[in-house]
């Protein structure tokens, strides 16, 4: 610790007291400018958002079937977006929750402390790379394997970004999965073993079960960020604004919607206003998803 | 009873073998994507790749703006990010009191991260670029990642800030310094290398970054670099999904070439963050979880 702190004789306490009293109200202010941040966000997508509903009905974009921005009879559905934003979604799902659920497991409560330190910078590494690099791999080497293997005409569809999206959410889910996990109580494991069950029975009856709020939460958060991810499928899915149920098709989410014709649409047109209201609708989803993953985690953190 | 026993520890055996595989599974893309985009690229790396601009309508030449643009971004979002960021962290873990305030802006900073990056990009297109009329610009980007990036600071800071013994602020105080001179000489110092890890993973994020900066900052292609920080500029995810999807002809080395340095700089840099965190774990005698 630095000597000077001690041995300097201080300014008067009353001023001393003001001084603190500044710098808390300075870092409080500071401090707000993320919730400042989050609020603006809000207004402004809403505020852009709503031009549109003069021009296009509300109920048209909400409940309409067809997105065609650019033809001259435009049509602003939301349907087939949200409906391409679901199919990859439960894709990723599909792939990433028992995997991610495996993995949690083995890092928690199979493997040896050497094996678990190198998972976990894996797992933190997997998450750092750009989503940009996913989408350039997927166009360039996921493509065209699934062509080969599956004999489609193209490898751009729902697959290939549900394999990528579900890689992506694998660090978030399995982080998270493996923190529930481990605040289970040794006391659980310790009395379902005195009874005479086996490790795999412990944890599949004892630890799961405790800790099932907190994976709820971690699958929950994980899926989160594949709704809101947007370059990858914007490379991978072929963008075919269509509704469909096959994931070998061509489909065009939400997030890649907007990043894909944002860039090329006049300031301030209908086609403008309508990106912001599918942002907004975007936004609304995705804060739903985290407003329950914190009410799971809150859950279980009560017990 | 004693064969059952046997019976179930191999099924239980047979089970963990499982589990491990999955592990494994689970890291198999890393090394797939890594090692595809590191044997690919490497043949593309040289002197001019580097240091020259992008030519014959991006088919050949070298990446240079596009690599100060992502190094001006990530120094523009670091000015908003780290200030900010920090100040909320301490303010959460010295000051905040438990209350509806204190509770209200955790779930900003919750909720902050949770918002997808091309909402960011919106949201900058309309405040940063048309609203406050910067354009599409390094300012308006730089704002829009900052903001992006601010809860990985903020998290980084309250988690490193909580980490400094209680005994050391007790110390101070006892010493008669006050709450804000305890704050700043004995948590600040404690905490630099968690805030630091924090900024460093906030610096990768924001390198990597394509869709919040599509409408706010970058240019498709611009050979020559910005003047002012009103200026676009080129950046690198930017540029690789410009040249991935927009450029019918370019050359596949180029690609990989452009991938294999965002990759570097990113994977780098979140390497140097895990070790210099399993570090300081590790002086804190491995009691900072």
């Amino acid at each position: 610790m630095r000597s000077t702190l001690s041995l300097r004789p201080g300014p008067r306490p009353r001023r001393r007291a003001t001084e603190g009293r500044q710098a808390e109200l300075v870092l409080a202010g500071l401090a707000s400018c993320s919730l400042l941040a989050l609020g603006l966000i809000f207004v402004f997508l809403v505020k852009e958002a709503l031009p549109l509903f003069k021009s296009y009905p509300f109920e048209d974009f909400v409940r309409g079937l067809e997105w065609q921005p650019t033809s001259t009879n435009v049509r602003f559905g939301l349907v087939p977006l949200l409906a391409g934003t679901f199919l990859v979604t439960l894709g990723a799902a599909v792939i990433a929750v028992p995997l991610s659920l495996g993995v949690a497991l083995f890092v928690s409560e199979v493997a040896p402390k050497r094996i678990r330190e190198l998972l976990k910078p894996g797992l933190e590494l997997l998450a750092a790379i750009p989503s940009v690099v996913y989408g350039f791999f997927g166009m360039v080497v996921l493509a065209r394997w699934l062509q080969g293997v599956f004999g489609l005409t193209s490898g751009l569809n729902a697959f290939n970004g549900s394999i990528l999206l579900a890689v992506m959410a694998l660090p978030t889910m399995v982080t998270l999965s493996e923190d529930a996990l481990r605040a289970v109580p040794e006391s659980y494991r310790n009395a379902s073993l005195a009874m005479g069950a086996s490790r795999w029975e412990t944890m599949i009856h004892v630890t799961l079960p405790s800790a099932r709020a907190g994976v709820a939460a971690a699958v929950i958060l994980g899926l989160g960020r594949v709704i809101g991810e947007t370059m990858t499928v914007l490379m991978v899915t072929g963008n075919a604004a269509q509704i469909s149920f096959s994931f070998f098709d061509s489909v065009r989410t939400m997030t890649a919607t907007i990043a894909a014709e944002m860039a090329e649409c006049a300031w301030g047109t209908p086609h403008y206003h309508a990106l912001f209201a599918v942002g907004a609708a975007l936004f609304l989803i995705t804060f739903v998803f985290n407003a329950v993953a914190d009410i799971l985690l809150r859950r279980g953190a009560r017990g | 009873m004693r064969r059952t026993r046997l019976a179930k520890r191999r099924a239980e055996q047979s089970a963990f073998s499982l589990l491990g595989f999955l592990s494994l599974l689970a890291l198999a893309p890393l090394i797939v994507i890594v090692g595809y985009v590191v044997v690919g690229g490497l043949p593309a790396i040289s002197w001019e790749f580097l240091f020259e601009g992008p030519s014959n309508m991006m088919r050949s030449g070298g990446i240079f703006p596009a690599l100060v643009g992502t190094f001006l971004l990530v120094l523009g979002s670091s000015l908003v990010a780290v200030p900010l960021g920090v100040a909320g962290g301490l303010y959460l873990s010295e000051y905040a009191r438990p209350g509806f305030f204190t509770r209200l802006m955790r779930l900003a900073v919750l909720n902050l991260a949770g918002v997808p990056s091309v909402v960011y990009g919106l949201f900058g297109l309309s405040v940063f670029v048309i609203l406050l009329g910067m354009g599409v610009s390094v300012m308006a980007g730089s704002l829009t990642l900052g903001i992006l990036v601010l809860p990985v600071v903020i998290a980084a800071t309250e988690e490193a800030a909580r980490n400094v013994p209680d005994g050391h602020r007790h110390a101070s105080l006892a010493l008669g310094a006050t709450k804000w001179a305890t704050v700043r000489q004995v948590v600040i110092p404690g905490a630099t290398p968690g805030i630091l890890t924090g900024v460093i993973l906030a610096v990768s994020r924001v390198a990597g970054e394509t869709a919040p900066i599509m409408f706010t900052a970058a240019a498709f292609f611009l050979p020559r670099l910005p003047d002012s920080p009103f200026d676009p500029v080129m950046a690198l995810p930017y540029h690789l999904y410009v040249l991935s999807s927009e450029v019918a002809q370019a050359d596949p080395k180029l690609r990989l070439g452009t991938a294999l340095v965002l990759l570097t700089l990113v994977l780098v840099s979140n390497l140097f963050a895990v070790i210099l965190r399993t570090r300081m774990r590790a002086k804190q005698g491995g009691g900072g979880v």
